[in-house]
This record gives C-alpha cells, structure tokens and sequence, in this order.
C-alpha cells in the first residue's frame, strides 16, 4: 500500500461540553433522578461527555411536552409555517454540517469521509425534502385530508445517529407530530447538538424533545400510553419486544430491523466494478449497516476471479483514525458490538468456514477489526444466517439463476439485496423474485430522501423516505 | 304423486381449492346445519395450501387477476339467489358483488396509485413499486356475513395475496356458499381458504404460525384475544391489521387502506450511463 501523510481533520470545529443535560420543552436539563453515563470515543476510548440518563419521570415530561406542543402549536399551525421550520433546520444543517460531521465521526467512530461526504448531505436533504411536503399532504395520495397522528417515540440505533435522527424527525413533523427521540447510548452527541439547532431556528418549545438513555429510557418511551406512534429502527430482537408491547394499543408502529443482504454477483458482471460494489457493500460504515451486502452470492465460474480481484482490494483498504481523511474504514462503535463481531468470526471458524483479512495493522486503543472474508461459507453456518453489523463478509457459490434467488431468500430477514450482471432481462427477472425491500442493481448502498426504504419479513415493516415515508405519520 | 325429497348439502372447509371435512372428524350445528369445527391442524394445512399458491398468484399478470376477480363477481350475481335463501339480506348480495367488481378493477392500477418513479440526486433508475406480502390470515367480521366477508377478501388478494379466513362462527353458510363461488371463478385452489368455526381455536394458530406474513384482525371483537393475537403476531413480525370498530360500516368506500396495509414496497435502483 502507499504510504499516505496523515490528513486529520481538525477537531477544533467541536465544542464539547463536559455534560449534556435532557432536552425537553425547548430547554436542556437535568434528569429527576441525576443518572449519567458517558459517551466516549470508540477509537480512542477517550471520555467525550457526561450525557444525562432519562428516567420514567423524564420521560413522562418529554411525552407531556410533547403533547403540549402538538395541542398548541404544531398540530394548529399551517403545514406552509411547519415548512418554514423545517427549512431553516435544513439549513442550519448544511452551515453546520462540519461540526455535525466531526463530531459524528468522533462519537460513533466512523471515518470522516463518510459522515462529510455521506450522513450529513443526506441528513440535509432529507429535512429539505420533507418540508416540501408539510404544506402538500392533501396530494401525498393518502386521501384528501390526512392527518398528524400525535405524539411520536422514536428510538434510534448508533450506526448512523444523526441519518436515522433525520429519517425520523423531519417527516414525522412535516406530516404534524411532536416528537420524544431517544438516541443510542453510545452515540447521543449529534442528536444533542441538532436540539441546539432546534433552539436556534426557534422551533416552538416541545416539538422537538431528546430524552438520552439506554434500553430502560427507550423502553419507559415506546410503553407510555401518551404516546400515538412509535417508530424504531434497530435490532429484530427489540423489534418484536416492541411489537409485542404496543399489543391491544392504538398505537401506530413502524419498524426498521436487521438484515442479512445477499449481494449476488454474476458471471458476465463487470468484475471491478462488481468488486467496488462488494466492498462497499459490506465495509462501508465498518458494516454497522442493516442494509449491508453481508452474503456474497458469487456464480460458482467466476468466484476464483471474484475473490482474487476482493482480496487485492481488501489490501488496499485503510483502516484507522476516523478523522484522517484517508480512512476508508474506522472504529467499531463499542466494546460489546466488537464483541459480538469476534465471537460470530469466532464461530464461523469453528463451524469450518475459512477467514481471511489483510494484513492490517490496528491501533492499539479503541475498538478495532479488520476487513475479514469468509469462504466455504454453507446456509447453515452462523455467519450466513445471523446479522453480524460487523466488516465481516460470508461467501457462497452459485450455479443458476433460479439458485441464487433461492438462496437470498433464504434468510428471515428482507431488507435489500444487490444485483451484478450486465444482463438487463436478468436484472429484472432477479428484482422481481428477491423478497427485499430494496433492490441495488449494479450499485449498492445508495440512499437517497425521495426513495422509500424498509423491509420485507423479519426486517421490520412501514417505509422511510418518499412519499412512502409520510404514511407511518399521518391517519389516512 | 308424493312431495320430492329435498338433497341436503354438506358444508365443509375450502382449503386448497377443494372441500375437505376437518381432519379432527369434528362439526357443529349453526344455521340449521352441521358445519365443519376447523382444528389448529386444519389451520395449518391451510397456510400450506395459501403458501404453495402464492408463487403463481403473485407471479400472475394483474390484469389475469383482475379478470379472475370480476368473473367471481358474475358467479356471484348468479347466485344471489342462493344467498339471500340463507337469510343474506338481497341489498347485502348487491353490495357484495359490486364490492368485488371494485376491486377487481383495482389489480391493474394499484402499482401505478401506490408506487412510482423517485427522482433522486444522482444518475440513477430509481422506482418503487407495490407486492403483495405473502400468505394473510384473516378473521373475518361476524357480520354482515358476506359483505364482511368480501370487504376482507378481495383487498388481500387482488394485490397477488393468499389468504386463510377464519369465517363469521355465528353465519359461516354465506363463507361456504362464497367458496362454491371462487372454486367456480378460474381462482387457482389454495389463493383463498375458509375455515369454520372456532375463532379462538384457529385464530391463535394463524397467529402464530411462523409461515404466516400478515394478520387481519377484523372480525376479532373480544380485546383481549385481539390483544393475544397481536403479541403472537410479533414472534415473527407479522403487518398487522387491528380490530375494526364494533360500529364499522361495511358498506361505506372502503378507500385504499385495506389493499395497502398487505402491501411490501420494492425499490429499485440502476445507474444511468452509457
């Protein structure tokens, strides 16, 4: 590999404060009960801030507030006044978007690249285009006088704070609900500073709220009966407790879970291309992607070649500082998330798969793995069966079409799948037969405001983004 | 010359386009009749029967289905008669079958309603479009036996779904009589199969039934079974249709709601370039 200078992005950008309080009804405070936890730099293991850990009784204020705000204010108000909000929060994102993109590199560990040239221009967008809408609901197709459904809770995973942030907040207050966000635990910072941007676009007091927390805060959240919708994307698991909780309710409930992408790559692909698209399928984001192309599905004749040009590749990958501009691949977000990563690489070893990784030197603080492959991966092995959010690639053959699809279904999941071949007939005979929510034809991991995104089966149901995307916030 | 004697009808379960008995050996007299007490087992053939169906229905052109939802339409109308002889008061018969004629015009535009070209920013095919999400089971309502019967139906199924109804356990002939209809309307065996009786004996199996992609509450008016339901629905994250009003309207415009609720949304995306 070529030696390149280190290129560091300054920090100096970020100003931290040493503690964050809860943001509710338009103001930071402190928690009733006076619980903390501490957000730190997964790549260094450095102590970022003291973050406020909500109890029930913070909750209850923030659903209160919330409830306040839709009664008073954002539910009377003119969906032409809601766009104006929504607007000034997009620019203030795009003014900001330096600090925002620092900062989420700095707490989540992804590399700087990405959360400039990635998260925040799609974060941005995706406020821009749902306050088009708020003052268009009548022609969004859903009847002609759809309406806010109330209070929401949204709770958010780590692997894109401020994306998921965006996919939440910005249609569920085009369409007219108030919301309480409950970041991860891991990654609140960026969701602190966007309260700040709430504040300084003077967004009415209550519509906004952010309650920090683990799973007890983002439990006491989605259970409140003053809630009208919930909204969660993270792990199947807590999915369906979810879903089970909001049983015999009216509450309205979307879901964005796991997924076990099958990325399937032909014999008459175009080979490189198809290789940029395996990597960043799968090492984009460290693979902390629900939507991550995390099963290779390569047609048996060309998989020698496949896997020779991926290894080449894989060398070529730099893994480090996720503030050096030259980064392709940072930190993993936490202590436990390495761990489940080790331990499901662990198991493919010993269920006979064979792994590979360049050779990669990782720093020695913080939480680091390196890009790994998988062949002689079989469907029964753990790794081709459980969503590992991790940079670790399962690989399996294929002999015919009809093969391929029957093997990317196999899973329980549903949420994308990608496409190699230069064949269009087969592109589209393929497209139709994969159960999955989104379908990547030669490219993959393109995301975009206008394009609803959402699962099939176990991956959750409900879409974000597009028109689709305003549906989960209104009564139609 | 003496008075001819009348030859009584059997009524069993629909499951797989033909007329079985329960497997348990089991009836119950309801309306006059015995009629088959469907098992959990009977429940479970029947999600074989819908799964082994949904390749051809779903993969079916829509304007195949539309045609075979309007021509279960005209075996209705053909058989009001029949159904009003079951106590199925004629207006109901009526608005029954122009519910199915509604619907059945819906299999071909429903895609280009509910999907559409997304305008991305960057040089790339982008389009979403509607499926149908797999095997639905459907409680369907008490009454009004046929036109809640159809009202549930017809959405879950002009869209490319399969479906297994728990029918109406107080008026289950109009649910028989209604499946002599759709074996009568080209419908491939297996899109649709009706159980009778028990709902809280088939209704907890379908919700749990790992096989099973969404649930339809609607005829389900006990909360706490409606409550049951929904948690064995989450095991495996089945769309979920709660129960309808005790005071719904089944007569009003039905809207899109139905149809989309047991809809997935695919999109798809391309590069542009030469």
């Amino acid at each position: 590999m070529f030696e390149y200078a280190p290129a560091p992005e300054s920090r100096s950008v970020v100003d931290l404060k040493p503690s964050y309080g809860l943001f509710i009804d338009g103001t930071f405070v402190d928690p009733t009960d006076g619980g903390s936890f501490k957000s730190i730099n997964p790549a260094s293991e450095e102590v970022l801030a003291e973050i406020a850990e909500a109890g029930a009784q913070d909750v209850e204020r923030a659903v209160r507030a919330a409830r306040k705000a839709y009664d008073k204010v954002w539910g009377p108000m003119s969906g032409r006044d809601r766009a104006k909000y929504l607007y000034r929060i997009a620019r203030l994102i795009q003014e900001r978007s330096r600090e925002l993109a620092v900062l989420e590199s700095l707490d989540n560990g992804k590399p700087i690249r990405e959360s400039r040239d990635v998260d925040l221009p799609l974060v941005a967008a995706h406020f821009f285009y749902y306050a088009g809408w708020a003052d268009k609901l009548s022609h969004a197709g859903f009847g002609p006088n759809p309406r806010p459904i109330g209070v929401a809770a949204q709770v958010i995973p780590w692997n894109f704070p401020l994306l998921m942030l965006a996919w939440k907040i910005a249609p569920a207050l085009a369409a007219g609900n108030t919301v309480v966000l409950k970041p991860a635990e891991t990654t609140p910072l960026t969701a602190l500073l966007f309260a700040e941007i709430c504040q300084q676009a003077d967004l009415p007091a209550g519509v906004v709220n952010i309650v920090t927390g683990a799973g007890d805060t983002g439990r006491a959240l989605v259970e409140h009966t003053g809630v009208d919708k919930v909204a969660f994307t993270g792990s199947t698991e807590v999915g369906r407790a979810i879903a089970r909780s909001v049983a015999g309710t009216s509450k309205k409930l979307t879901l964005e879970l796991g997924g076990k992408a099958a990325n399937i790559v032909f014999d008459d692909a175009p080979i490189d291309q198809a290789v940029e698209g395996i990597v960043n399928g799968i090492f984009f984001n460290q693979g902390h992607v629900c939507c991550a192309g995390s099963r290779l599905l390569v047609q048996e004749n060309v998989a020698d070649r496949v896997l020779e040009s991926l290894k080449r590749r894989m060398a070529q990958l730099r893994v480090g500082d996720p503030l050096d501009k030259n980064t392709d691949v940072g930190a993993i977000n936490s202590a436990a998330q390495l761990e489940r990563i080790r331990e499901l690489s662990d198991a493919g070893s010993a269920e006979g798969a064979e792994r590979w990784s360049p050779p990669c030197e990782l720093p020695e603080r913080g939480f680091w793995f390196a890009p790994t492959i998988f062949t002689g991966v079989t469907q029964a092995h753990r790794i081709a069966r459980e969503e590992i959010f991790g940079p670790v690639l399962s690989v399996l053959t294929f002999r015919t079409p009809a093969e391929a699809v029957e093997k990317a279904n196999n899973t329980p999941y549903g949420l994308s799948a990608g496409i190699w071949t230069d064949k269009g007939s087969r592109i589209l005979w393929m497209a139709d037969r994969l159960r999955a929510g989104v379908v990547w034809a030669n490219t993959f991991n393109k995301f975009d405001p206008t394009s609803p995104f959402g699962g099939y089966k176990e991956s959750g149901y409900g879409r974000e983004g597009g028109r689709h995307g305003l549906e989960g916030y209104l009564n139609v | 010359m003496s008075e001819r004697v009348a030859v009584r009808k059997t009524y069993k379960l629909f499951i797989g386009g033909k007329f079985p008995r329960s497997e348990s050996g089991r009836s119950y007299l309801v309306q006059s009749s015995n009629v088959s007490l469907a098992s959990r087992k009977d429940a479970r053939d029947a999600v074989v029967a819908a799964r082994a169906a949904v390749k051809g229905w779903a993969g079916a052109t829509a304007y195949n289905r539309g045609q075979i939802l309007y021509r279960a339409a005209e075996m209705l109308e053909g058989r009001r008669e029949q159904f009003v002889a079951l106590g199925v008061p004629g207006d109901e018969v009526d608005a029954a079958v122009d519910r199915w004629v509604w619907y059945a015009g819906w299999a071909d535009k429903l895609a280009q309603v509910y999907g559409g070209a997304n305008p991305v920013a960057g040089p790339y095919f982008n389009i979403s479009a509607p499926e149908p999400t797999g095997v639905v089971a459907v409680v369907a309502p008490e009454r009004p036996a046929l036109l809640g019967l159809v009202s549930v139906i017809a959405p879950a199924i002009v869209s490319g779904n399969t479906v297994v109804v728990a029918a109406s356990p107080s008026e289950p002939l109009a649910a028989v009589t209604l499946a002599e209809v759709l074996a009568t309307s080209d419908l491939p065996g297996g899109v649709v199969n009706i159980l009778t009786g028990a709902i809280t004996e088939t209704a907890p199996a379908l919700a749990a039934h790992m096989d099973v992609n969404a649930i339809d509450l609607s005829g389900v008016t006990d909360t706490s079974l409606a409550t049951d339901l929904e948690v064995r629905a989450a095991e495996n994250l089945k769309r979920v249709l709660r129960p309808a009003p005790a005071d719904h309207d089944w007569s009003v415009d039905p809207g899109l709601a139905r149809m989309t609720a047991l809809l997935e949304t695919k999109t798809v995306w391309h590069p542009k370039g030469v």
